[in-house]
């Protein structure tokens, strides 16, 4: 039976954790991720979870733990946020090629400097490349929905990767919602026990893991990694359905709202697609054609899926809360322009920079998105390639 | 770096770079790095096995407590044992590789 409670994003990733009581959680707390290390604390503390919690100095080092426990065969869990992930980052590369099935919870937060402390995305896109699957999270109910399903999409026989589950820094993290949650016996049912096939504690079939590894192998392994990805779109349908199943909540690579009969459409993620579905609805109303697409998969990136549901659409704006300095656009932008280039779409599209820092992100600026993809679905042009939305001159 | 000919391609081979059969390092033949390569006079040898003692590949050959030659499949050329063998004895030395007459072994390269 499922059981609705008030939470906030961090409370119901928190919750998620406790359920699915991992073996081993080491981390260091973060703003605005600290709720979640903080609950997870009391948790252990309170003998409610069987999990052993490293306290650590860094998160290079709570990285580093969690890799050695996952790779000793426990299941293993971190979380984090902005500066965190960024200290992370070789060892982020180390637990996806080590093929090392843990799940992490990342609350989306700019990278300094200027410090800041508020949600943008350009500390999980900055780690985009590094092997991880990314979810990305609306609200608190798919933050806690995605948390459980990360872990069984990491630990698939056909993956083996780990898996970063986003969702905005104060905006969902802090946000309090109602949800719905699983009886505690549902989600033990559900993830299973987890048996890894190589530990490092195995006395008895010896591993080394880290070897050197040259010109000869290095690239093969690589490969492997490469095709484990392909495998990942199926894997996370696979568990969405089963998912579906328990809770009746639907969730795919991505979410469309109203696109099926749409002119033109955002395609926007995390908490600011919540925003832009009620611009959507308001313009609906007046007659007009407005849609919306939410990816939840950003890595690997479902390139076909995507431009499929997109290529009936006059024109199309990608929503980037991160700066690529790259003169391009943002990196939700240029991986779906050029997925709409592969298919030889010829559908108008520009880049649209949003909310960096925390900046408000409100109906009045997705309004102007929408005003202007009017004009280019009647034949006009958009102000410019990239556009950066809601910034002072 | 040599790649032997039939190496596992990435479908073969253990995922993530994994190593599961123990005592491995035999196999991967590091001589190849070498490019100085000790040269061994068994006429001048004394069979002090300062060399065996010092060399940090295992790549001294002995049988019944004598020296018998040099393992140049492991040999990396550091160059450690012409240092290491007495200077009134000077059984080993280190010439550029290409250009010695003889290894001093039939082990190897």
């Amino acid at each position: 039976m499922a059981l609705k409670m008030a939470l906030t994003g961090n409370e119901a990733v928190a919750l998620a954790m406790k359920q699915i009581n991992p073996d081993v959680v080491a981390a260091y707390p973060i703003t605005p991720q600290t709720d979640i290390v903080q609950y997870f604390s009391q948790f252990v503390a309170d003998g409610e979870v069987d999990t052993v919690f490293v306290t650590v100095e860094s998160e290079h080092s709570a990285m580093s733990a969690t890799i050695g426990a996952a790779a000793a065969g426990a299941r293993s869990m971190t979380a984090t946020s902005s500066q965190g992930l960024a200290l992370m980052f070789e060892m982020l590369y180390i637990a996806a090629s080590f093929r090392l099935p843990i799940v992490m919870p990342v609350v989306n937060r700019a990278l300094s400097a200027p410090v800041n402390i508020h949600c943008d995305h350009s500390d999980t896109m900055g780690a985009r490349d590094s092997g991880w699957i990314q979810l990305y999270s609306e609200n608190p109910q798919e933050a806690y929905d995605n948390t459980i399903q990360a872990l069984l999409i990491a630990e698939h026989a056909d993956v083996r990767l780990p898996v970063m589950v986003c969702q905005d820094g104060f905006i969902t993290s802090h946000g309090l919602e109602n949800l719905e949650v699983l009886e505690a016996q549902t989600v033990k049912d559900l993830i299973g026990e987890y048996r890894c096939e190589h530990s490092l504690l195995d006395v008895d079939r010896p591993v080394t893991i880290g070897a050197l590894d040259l010109q000869d192998y290095y690239y093969e392994h690589r490969m492997q990694q490469v095709h484990a990805v392909t495998k990942v779109q199926y894997v996370v349908l696979e568990v969405a359905a089963k998912f579906q199943e328990i809770t009746g909540r639907k969730y795919g690579l991505f979410e469309t709202y109203r696109l099926d009969d749409a002119d033109f459409a955002v395609v926007i993620m995390n908490s600011a697609a919540g925003t832009a579905k009620v611009a959507v609805d308001q313009l609906r109303v007046k007659g007009v054609k407005a849609g919306l697409l939410k990816p939840r998969m950003f890595r690997p990136f479902p390139a076909a899926e995507i431009t499929g549901a997109l290529g009936h659409l006059k024109a199309v704006a990608i929503m980037d809360r991160a700066e690529s300095f790259a003169n391009t656009g943002g990196p939700l932008y240029t991986e779906t322009r050029a997925a709409l280039f592969d298919q030889g779409c010829q559908i108008k599209v520009a880049n649209y920079v949003y909310g960096l820092g925390g900046r408000d992100f409100t109906l009045r600026e997705i309004s102007k998105v929408y005003d202007d993809l009017a004009r280019v679905a009647d034949g006009g042009e958009f102000p410019a390639a990239v556009n950066h939305l809601g910034v002072r001159e | 770096m040599s790649v032997a000919k039939k190496a596992p391609g990435w479908k073969d081979l253990p995922q993530g770079g994994y190593i599961l059969d123990a005592g491995n390092a035999e196999k991967y033949l590091t001589g190849d790095w070498r490019s100085m390569r000790p040269v061994w006079d068994a006429e001048k040898c004394i069979h002090c096995l300062f060399c065996w003692i010092f060399c940090p590949d295992l790549s001294i050959i002995v049988e019944d407590g004598k020296m018998k030659g040099i393992n140049y499949d492991q040999c990396k050329g550091c160059g450690i044992c012409a240092r290491e063998c007495p200077k009134r004895v000077q059984a080993l030395t280190m010439v550029k590789e290409g250009t010695a007459k003889e290894g001093g072994s039939t082990h190897g390269s």
